[in-house]
């Protein structure tokens, strides 16, 4: 009878689809051994599959590339990254298990949720889009693109994309890297290029990145950049 | 006021303690009859000490979350202060390197460092007094071989008087009995041995023991549970049916949950993830045996969970059912089923699930709120995960839904106050 029921809902919960994120897609006996079974838990704040909302804090996770992810993941666990209940959530999972929960985010590709309406001023966001393509050479601030893909959805294995993501995320990065609680391995580049950066830089960043509609087809570079503005350690393995 | 009167109290006990001398605080018959161990083999007598060093779980406190193992520096927050536990690597300055045998069996046995001074009982020695001279001196031997790191120690931050180390001879004179664990000679030799692990080593008392006023492990609540002091977690009564008890489970269903931290019946989460994760899921089956034999035999004490929080109307009561049972069919029963029978071991029965109808509701409130991964391990590599709820349901609906929880499939557990989540809220979950 409930799986009969079931069936009725299925049409339904495909409409509903963020309504039915946080449960498995069905009520069967036997638990699926999928990883995506495994993983439910990461889609109560970073949305079925990973693809998170546009109007919160949570980050998209899904499409992003693998070793980023991992290196967030083992950051977390490992107290290099703060967000307390990541930290929780990931205290006892081993290494193995968590390159097997990154290479799934980062295998899966859901659309893409519109922007928020824009609320920043037409100069801000010029200013956003300048740092993005150009970059300022006078504050020796290079642009986002040349290390994080021409498209800004991130270069394969280690560099994250920058669309698709809320603009509150993107400040308390930014906002984290300032006061040096969220780092990577050294050499810190992020760390250098946020110290260059006035609080007005930052939000016409995030303002413009997060006004971007970002193609479904959208994914990370997979042919590496041959040479990086800065030094990175957080692309090296283990970062 | 009491805690005044009490420091009073302890405070003639510790000057009367120093003044009569060692006698009054060091009742100690095992010293002549623990002789240093003479190990024929060093290597194996090292392996034999990583091995123990796992039982006792000494990395949980002793590392950091990603800092260099044993160099110390973690924080244990206690009612009486912060802790911060020492580098035990063989680090000559700052680390055990220039320790003897005999001043770490000293700290296991007496509780004291290598000056004599007392050292705080947050290092569980009430426990580790019980090991033998032979473990504790391949503990030691092992140490020894850890790699040094050059890590000064933190020092605690206590609040006064619980600073003035001495004033524990008191503390000592009332709560601590050095010695060996000793065989119960009507016990078979599986019982004694689980019974040495789970009361020695393993330290299970300290946290599955309600402390006193004082920060100590009374004996006659032994394993009968008790409120992690500031962690507020809760861990239960392992011999009161009403509790977590495991009188009525069945041998391999907790070994099971010792050793890869699902079973049958229930998954590990919380400060048991991380002990299983550490520490059990490395011992051998056989002492995992002797342990659950041990733990298996506690006599069970049969009381009725006290209701801690108000409970409210028939009316209102229905009112709140209703709500739990509406959020449990949308967040709940794909996983743990409609009847609370949960698809183990991935997903846990709620039903007769006795973490969950406790008196202290603490531990599902925390459950719902912040979810929780068991422990990756050899037996379960790739556990199920359980979502956070607390950024999608207010403190009235994870009050709902837990009084739900607690009430259906013949569960016996109180109504819980929305008050009680929110204060949950802003415990530190990390």
């Amino acid at each position: 009878m409930a799986v009969i029921m079931f069936r009725h809902l299925l049409p339904l919960c495909a409409i509903l689809a963020s309504l039915c994120a946080v449960t498995p897609a069905h009520a069967a006996d036997t638990v699926a051994d999928t990883i995506a079974q495994r993983v439910i838990a990461c889609t109560a704040c970073h949305g079925k599959e990973g693809a998170a909302s546009s109007d919160g804090f949570y980050p998209r996770i899904a499409g992003k590339p693998q070793d980023y992810l991992f290196n967030q993941l083992s950051n977390f666990r490992d107290g290099h990254r703060q967000y307390p209940l990541m930290s929780y959530l990931l205290s006892n999972l081993s290494d193995a298990y968590l390159h097997e929960i990154a290479n799934y985010f980062s295998e899966q590709h859901p659309p893409y949720p519109a922007p928020q309406p824009v609320t920043a001023t037409t100069a801000t966001l010029a200013r956003g889009r300048a740092l993005v393509w150009q970059g300022d050479a006078d504050k020796q601030v290079p642009a986002c693109i040349a290390c994080h893909g021409q498209n800004l959805a991130g270069v394969a294995p280690a560099i994250p994309g920058l669309i698709g993501l809320p603009r509150d995320y993107i400040n308390a990065q930014f906002g984290a890297w300032k006061n040096g609680v969220r780092k990577a391995r050294a050499p810190d580049c992020m760390a250098q290029i946020t110290a260059r950066l006035s609080l007005a830089d930052i939000n016409a960043v995030s303002s413009w990145l997060a006004a971007q509609t970002v193609p479904d087809a959208a994914r990370p570079a997979t042919v590496g950049i041959l040479k990086l503005p800065l030094s990175c350690g957080s692309i090296m393995p283990g970062g | 006021m009491k805690r005044v009167a009490l420091a009073i109290l302890l405070s003639i006990i510790a000057i009367a303690a120093l003044f009569f001398g060692k006698q009054f605080i060091d009742h100690d018959a095992d010293d002549q009859a623990q002789q240093p161990a003479t190990p024929l083999d060093l290597s194996l007598q090292r392996t034999r000490g990583a091995y123990l060093a796992r039982a006792g779980d000494c990395m949980a406190c002793h590392t950091v979350r990603g800092g260099k193992a044993y160099a110390g520096g973690r924080a244990i927050a206690t009612p009486f202060g912060t802790l911060y536990a020492p580098n035990i690597t063989a680090d000559k300055e700052t680390g055990l390197g220039q320790w003897s045998a005999a001043d770490f069996w000293r700290a296991l046995h007496d509780g004291k460092a290598r000056d004599g001074s007392f050292l705080y009982p947050a290092f569980p020695y009430p426990n580790y007094t019980k090991i033998t001279r032979g473990d504790a001196d391949a503990l030691f031997a092992y140490l020894q071989t850890v790699t040094p790191v050059h890590q000064a120690n933190t020092p605690h931050a206590l609040r006064f008087p619980y600073n003035y180390r001495f004033l524990l001879a008191g503390w000592r004179a009332l709560y601590f009995t050095p010695g060996v664990y000793r065989n119960e000679p009507l016990q078979a030799p599986e019982w004694n041995r689980g019974a040495y692990l789970v009361e020695g080593l393993g330290h299970c008392s300290a946290c599955h023991t309600t402390r006193n006023i004082w920060g100590a492990t009374v004996h006659k609540s032994e394993l009968g549970g008790g409120l992690i002091d500031v962690m507020n977690w809760y861990a239960p009564a392992l011999n009161a049916d009403a509790e977590a008890g495991l009188g009525d489970w069945q041998l391999q269903q907790l070994t099971a949950l010792l050793k890869t931290g699902a079973s049958p019946r229930g998954t590990v989460f919380g400060p048991m993830a991380e002990v299983v994760g550490q520490s059990l899921q490395y011992l051998q089956d056989d002492d995992i045996h002797t342990m659950a034999v041990y733990l298996t035999a506690q006599p069970q004490k049969a009381s009725a969970p006290a209701l801690t929080s108000l409970q409210p109307d028939a009316a209102k009561g229905q009112r709140i059912l209703q709500l739990g049972s509406k959020l449990y069919e949308n967040h709940c029963a794909d996983c743990h089923r409609a009847d609370g029978s949960g698809m183990p071991p991935a997903y846990p029965p709620l039903s007769g699930n006795r973490a969950l109808t406790m008196a202290s509701a603490v531990n599902p409130i925390r459950m719902v709120l912040n979810g929780g991964f068991p422990p990756s391990t050899n037996g379960n590599p790739r556990p199920y995960g359980m979502p956070p709820f607390g950024q999608m349901l207010n403190d009235q609906e994870v009050a709902a839904v837990v009084s739900y929880i607690r009430q259906s499939w013949g569960n016996r557990g109180g109504f819980v106050a929305p008050q009680e989540v929110n204060r949950y809220r802003s415990v530190p979950v990390d």
